[in-house]
């Protein structure tokens, strides 16, 4: 924030480095602002194609591609959710999969009155989200780590709490009912995309909320919470609020685990391996992008898929990975391709350009974007 | 009657607790790191103890001779390796390592050892017996061993960070690290020697732990990190003897919380530590709040 970001190659037919950073600051008449380097609209058909492609799957590949995807699409979920609470709002929870396991429970309680579980989830969705009030009430006094351990109890304490009903299996779990009926092959695409517009939701979710006022917030609070607050920034409201909308996508995302394993078992569904699995994604793609967690997604599922015969390896390879690029590359993998290409698949920033810039080096004077 | 066997039996549970606690708590105060790991590395103490009783054939009671140092050293090189790293790049850095560690570590158990549970010493006469008072209260020498030793480890460091050399200087990099380095403390070294010490204890509770019940790699997260944190948060923030509160607290409400319903040990033990994070969050010895 403190000075514009040169970019373009390094050095290279640009003005010398003094003489760049007395022009880069003023304003001259013609240079223009926009959102994003290249034309917004290319980024959207893009976007668009992306998604209707994906949308074709169920009748282009094998079901069990689509079955591998349908988890590809749960990680990317908590991804999105755990880079929104961690990646700008400083709340690195560890105990997320408390609303992964409510979603697939208010299914599961939804399903056992003859509710189909596609209607469900989204109302399990929104039922975590208001779950997420009184969570938040408990935790929000306690900050960085103390703040992560107390998720996990709590997360601890639903499950305990939730075992304890054994009209919904209680410590054993039981099948999801409601879609016996269904015809396999409709019911595997169903799941599909069911997972596709979760997913969807969740990615232009954290991409309207990032370019709107809670985005301009919450960077804010992300770059020097003290001179935020000293601002009038209400830092605990917006907090609130990004708990809460992550409650509503990791909710949504244990009601499609629900749906996609056709059954619900309290140990597994409260698993911290959840966490782990976004949180991870998260580090290795890039934190405080939105580019990052879809990165590391797919780095995930590739390392799932290559080491699953081997037990307990991916999560070790896994957590290795996060904990070197934790140290040594923090901006993740997106951050280290950003360096070198420039691209911004999600333009939640500004660009100023200089009129004689010729729209091929932008001056970048952005207000959300590089991790410092 | 009843109601006072809980209680005894509780308090000296909580001994246990406050062993696992004390760690957590001492690397928090000193350096500002909240270990996610910690649970897991208790485990490692518990594991190491198997090998060396394995290996060595000493008494599972002697075992801490030889298990204290190696996982003090272990604690001391993984601060001065990964948790100062971590620590010069900030919070969130600390406790995305912390928490990789403790993955990687419950997954690397799982692999190269497997997922059953072990215990330290089956069969010792000494472990599983116990002594009788009144015709209802059964005490387990175990039991009052692991909170006599959790006593003693906690005076030993109250006497250690205000008498000894080192515990002034842990103090002084605790309480403004800029000063301690400008009188010519090194500070990385000073952190982990706190971390050794931190390590030392939580060898102590592993084995301990091992010993009362049974672990398997998930134990170290599931109860040790859950329980030693609450303990913690119980007692207050940064106090050793509000650890110790702590423990004790939460120990009697799980016994409590099992005597109404065999069930509900663990669930009574996080409510209680719920209901004082929303009454008192301070815990209950601090007496300012908590920045």
């Amino acid at each position: 924030m403190s000075e514009p970001e040169r970019h373009g190659a390094a050095g290279t037919e640009n003005p010398s480095e003094p003489e760049r950073r007395l022009k880069a600051p003023r304003r001259r008449a013609g240079s223009r602002v926009t959102r994003s380097r290249r034309n917004v609209a290319w980024t959207g058909i893009g976007a668009l194609v992306v998604v209707v492609v994906l949308a074709l799957f169920p009748y282009l590949v094998y079901a069990g591609t689509t079955t591998i995807m349908v988890q590809g699409f749960i990680v990317l979920t908590l991804a999105c959710m755990w880079n929104l609470l961690a990646g700008y709002a400083g709340l690195v929870s560890v105990g997320q999969q408390a609303f992964v396991g409510l979603g697939a429970y208010f299914v599961l309680i939804l399903a056992l009155h003859g509710i189909s579980p596609f209607a469900a989830l989204p109302v399990a969705a929104i039922g975590c989200g208001v779950a997420a009030l009184p969570l938040w009430w408990l935790v929000s006094r306690l900050r960085s780590g103390y703040f992560a351990i107390a998720t996990w109890v709590l997360a601890a304490t639903v499950m305990l709490i939730i075992e304890k009903f054994s009209s919904i299996g209680g410590g054993t779990g039981m099948p999801l009912p409601g879609l016996s009926g269904y015809d396999p092959t409709l019911l595997t695409a169903d799941t599909y995309w069911a997972g596709l517009a979760v997913t969807v939701i969740a990615l232009a979710a954290t991409y309207l909320v990032l370019r709107g006022r809670l985005g301009l917030v919450l960077t804010a609070i992300r770059d020097d919470e003290v001179a935020a607050r000293s601002s009038g920034v209400r830092v605990g409201l917006a907090r609130m609020l990004v708990f809460v909308i992550a409650g509503i996508g990791c909710g949504a995302a244990g009601a499609l685990l629900a749906i996609s394993q056709l059954q619900v078992q309290p140990t597994s569904v409260f698993s911290v391996q959840w966490t782990a699995e976004m949180a991870f994604a998260v580090i290795i793609g890039g934190i405080g992008t939105i580019e990052g967690p879809i990165l590391g997604t797919i780095v995930y599922m590739v390392l799932q898929q290559t080491l699953q015969s081997y037990n307990a390896w991916y999560l070790i390879i896994l957590g290795l990975v996060a904990i070197v690029i934790a140290l040594f590359a923090r901006r993740g993998l997106w951050g280290l391709a950003d360096d070198h290409l420039h691209i911004r698949l999600f333009p939640v920033g500004y660009w100023l350009w200089a009129p004689d810039s010729r729209g091929r080096r932008g001056l970048g004077l952005r207000r959300t974007g590089r991790h410092s | 009657m009843v109601w006072v066997n809980d209680i005894i039996q509780g308090v000296l549970t909580g001994g246990l607790y406050a062993l696992f606690a004390c760690g957590l708590s001492l690397m928090f105060g000193v350096m500002k790191v909240v270990n996610l790991a910690h649970g897991d590395l208790a485990i490692i103490g518990g594991y190491v103890a198997l090998g060396v009783i394995a290996v060595t054939h000493i008494p599972v009671l002697w075992s801490f001779v030889v298990v204290v140092p190696i996982m003090a050293v272990l604690g001391y090189a993984l601060q001065r390796i990964v948790i100062q790293a971590a620590l010069d790049r900030g919070a969130l850095t600390t406790l995305i390592v912390t928490f990789g560690l403790s993955v990687v570590i419950e997954a690397g158990l799982l692999q190269f050892i497997n997922a059953n549970s072990h215990s330290l010493g089956v069969g010792n006469a000494i472990i599983t017996s116990s002594f009788s008072v009144g015709s209802q209260i059964q005490i387990a020498y175990l039991l009052l061993l692991i909170f006599v030793v959790a006593v003693v480890v906690l005076l030993g460091l109250q006497y250690f960070l205000s008498a000894s050399k080192y515990g002034r200087m842990i103090r002084a990099v605790a309480d403004d690290r800029e000063a301690a380095q400008l009188s010519g403390v090194d500070y990385r070294h000073v952190f982990g020697i706190a971390a050794a010490i931190a390590f030392g204890t939580v060898a102590l509770a592993g084995i301990g732990y091992g010993m009362y019940s049974q672990f398997a790699p998930t134990t170290g997260t599931d109860t040790i990190l859950l329980f030693a944190f609450a303990a913690v948060v119980i007692g207050g923030l940064g106090s050793l003897w509000g650890t110790l509160l702590g423990g004790v607290v939460l120990g009697v409400a799980q016994q409590i919380g099992a005597q109404i319903n065999i069930s509900d040990e663990v669930l009574a033990g996080y409510l209680v530590f719920l209901a004082v994070l929303i009454l008192r969050p301070q815990g209950l010895t601090t007496r300012r709040a908590q920045s």
